[in-house]
């Protein structure tokens, strides 16, 4: 579970403070599927970075897995990074000098796992999202709904616990976009909790609960209610989201 | 995680081939520098025989010109060779444990009746005590005995390289050659030797290698051996024939003693000091008394083996290198952040600070270890190239062709200098990229 309980965000330049998140609440519970939505500017990708562990926090607590993460050190904070969160990103980010199956491989080095149990999961993970083919392609061999799914192969490699999605249809066409948001569905639907920044409505409304954020706090949400469509979980998402006072 | 990183290095080394060159082209030149005047320097500073500096002396009097110093620079130095009278006296005494007087000659080494070519010898013509005074070490056999001093016997010592030319490295103790026309008996061949700077006789320049051949001081006189060496005088003398030469006042022998403690040392300076009185009432020495023990750490700085100009280019040389490095530093930042969004992404994958910091680390390593031996590379070049500039006759295996022996000693200092330099260099890029926070690049990639 994730939950964020009053958490603020200042970047502060020289001259002026920018309030990215204010007094920010949210919990997400095991295997829900949360769409954030928000215009620009408004804190979703600053969201996003705290969730991730990619930045720290002004105040508040953040508590992932039952552990409080602002007393952790760089070392854990990358640990835990490793190990329970998988990030999808706009722009894909996969490293163009590697190929698919060493960029899947990148999280996996950071784990220490040995060779053979990496082989395996880059293999099963390239097969979930229908790549098996073109492992060896270099990044710029492949299409951009392709490097979306070599980025959800990198993503899902490390069988995270939360799947962190910031605009993941952002720079493919439609038809793609739906892929993979079928792709993340399915993920979601194995027991991964989704949390995905996005600006198209239509698939916000695929999610379990949508979260709308307006100048850095929570201005409206879904609470989450089991779709008939799908399938029964081991888990029981009893998110609850709450609103910034 | 070091094979990985060692594996992401080339990789990305082969991303910036220009980039990369120029930062590996940096380290070199500057390392090439430095082991270039290093190893000019270790050859002409260092003490190559600190081990018995307390017990050896250059044995100095002051018979020179009443009227003005032998050196005007450093007027309170004697003349730091003998006369030939003054050294056969001196040679007297039973006080040293060992003692030695000496002058370098040239002759020609020749076989009989063999297709080996006859080849131009730099000889030093020396008492016995030579090879153990200065520890001299041995292939096969050794040195000559008193006897053969005064004898004077036909028997002689052989260096490596020439014991190699005439006799294809076998042991040649008890073989015949001949030097300048006599037959002479090889006793001995030297393994490699090669003291630097050749403290032992400052005459052609401290840099000299050490003599091909070693023959009885004894056949100086019945062969009337010239010095190859610095032969002064002071004073005009009618010298006509050699025994006229031999009893004037022309300097041209070096001699040492070995005084295995303080009394023996003193008890040889008062023997010395006693020789220069009577001379000076006999008519001689007509300078302040000036007799001098002197020992090998002192004997290079009095001769000058070692400048200040040598020291200042030392610095100069480091300062070079601080340069180069300088450049490195920029270099390095400014490819690592050019690849910072990279790093950003592997950041957000698990890769903590210190992770990223040892990956850069070892990439600066990749660089540093190329650069190294580069630039050794590049030195030994140099270091060619100055043997060459300043070899003025080729057949003289002397002069500065000790230059071009880059010992294993240089070797390590310069891989050891090129390495830390380097990772020092490469400390604040591959923090500095660590610290970045990777959240700004990822949105942007």
């Amino acid at each position: 579970m994730l939950e964020m309980h009053g958490i603020s965000k200042i970047y502060r330049t020289d001259l002026i403070e920018t309030h990215a998140l204010r007094d920010f609440s949210l919990k997400v519970g095991d295997g829900e599927f949360v769409a954030v939505t928000g215009p620009s500017g408004s804190g979703k990708t600053t969201f996003m970075n705290l969730a991730g562990l990619l930045e720290t926090f002004d105040t508040g607590t953040y508590r992932l897995d039952g552990e409080d993460v602002s007393r952790l050190s760089d070392e854990q904070r990358s640990k835990l990074r490793n190990e329970k969160i998988g990030f999808i990103f706009q722009s894909f980010n996969l490293i163009p000098d590697l190929d698919i199956f060493d960029n899947v491989d990148v999280p996996l080095r950071y784990r220490r796992l040995g060779k053979k149990d990496r082989e395996q999961r880059i293999r099963n993970a390239l097969d979930v999202v229908g790549l098996s083919s073109r492992m060896h392609h270099m990044p710029s061999q492949l299409s951009g709904g392709q490097q979306q799914r070599a980025s959800i192969a990198r993503a899902l490699a490390g069988d995270p616990r939360f799947l962190l999605a910031d605009e993941p249809t952002g720079n493919v066409d439609s038809l793609m976009a739906r892929q993979v948001m079928d792709l993340l569905e399915q993920i979601n639907e194995m027991g991964t909790t989704v949390i995905m920044v996005t600006h198209d409505p239509e698939l916000a409304h695929r999610a379990h609960r949508n979260v709308h954020i307006v100048d850095g706090q929570i201005s409206d949400f879904k609470p989450y209610e089991p779709r008939d469509d799908v399938p029964a979980m081991d888990v029981a998402p009893a998110a609850v989201a709450m609103s910034p006072a | 995680m070091f094979g990985y990183y060692l594996h992401l290095a080339f990789r990305n080394l082969r991303r910036n081939p220009g980039l990369t060159a120029l930062m590996i082209g940096a380290v070199a030149l500057g390392i090439a520098v430095c082991v270039m005047t290093l190893t000019m320097y270790r050859a002409m500073s260092g003490n190559p025989i600190w081990w018995k500096n307390d017990v050896l002396y250059a044995v100095t009097l002051d018979a020179w010109d009443p009227k003005e110093p032998y050196n005007e620079d450093k007027p309170e130095l004697a003349p730091w060779q003998l006369t030939y009278r003054d050294a056969t006296a001196l040679m007297e005494s039973d006080i040293p444990k060992r003692k030695l007087i000496m002058h370098k000659a040239i002759g020609v080494l020749a076989l009989d009746g063999q297709t080996v070519k006859p080849e131009r010898a730099l000889t030093r013509v020396t008492t016995k005590d030579f090879f153990t005074m200065f520890d001299v070490p041995f292939q096969y056999g050794g040195g000559w005995t008193d006897a053969a001093d005064k004898g004077p016997e036909p028997v002689l010592v052989l260096s490596k390289k020439m014991n190699d030319k005439f006799f294809r490295g076998e042991n040649s103790v008890g073989r015949r050659i001949h030097w300048d026309d006599r037959e002479f008996r090889v006793v001995g061949v030297l393994d490699h030797w090669l003291p630097l700077p050749t403290f032992y006789d400052v005459n052609n320049g401290a840099l000299e290698e050490p003599e091909d051949v070693y023959i009885p001081f004894g056949w100086s006189v019945p062969l009337e051996l010239d010095s190859a060496g610095n032969t002064q005088g002071w004073k005009p003398e009618d010298i006509e024939t050699y025994q006229e030469f031999l009893a004037s006042e022309t300097i041209w022998l070096q001699m040492w003693v070995e005084l295995p403690d303080a009394a023996s040392q003193q008890r040889f300076q008062a023997f010395i000091d006693n020789y220069a009185s009577r001379q000076k009432q006999a008519g001689r020495f007509q300078r302040p008394l000036n007799n001098r023990l002197t020992k090998v750490d002192q004997w290079l700085i009095d001769n000058e083996v070692v400048e200040n100009d040598d020291r200042v280019l030392v610095g100069l040389a480091f300062a070079f290198l601080a340069v180069c490095l300088l450049n490195t530093v920029g270099l390095l930042l400014a490819k690592f952040l050019n690849n910072a969004a990279i790093t950003g992404v592997r950041r957000a994958l698990g890769a903590s600070r210190r992770q990223v910091f040892f990956q850069h680390l070892v990439e600066v390593g990749v660089i540093s270890s190329i650069g190294a031996v580069l630039g050794l590379a590049i030195g030994g070049l140099l270091l060619m190239g100055l043997r060459a500039l300043y070899a003025i006759d080729p057949t003289d295996a002397g002069g500065t062709q000790a230059l071009a022996h880059v010992d294993l000693t240089s070797v390590v200092t310069a891989l050891a200098l090129a390495f830390f330099a380097t990772i020092a260099a490469g400390l604040y890029p591959a923090w500095r990229i660590g610290r970045i926070p990777p959240a700004i690049y990822l949105k942007a990639q």
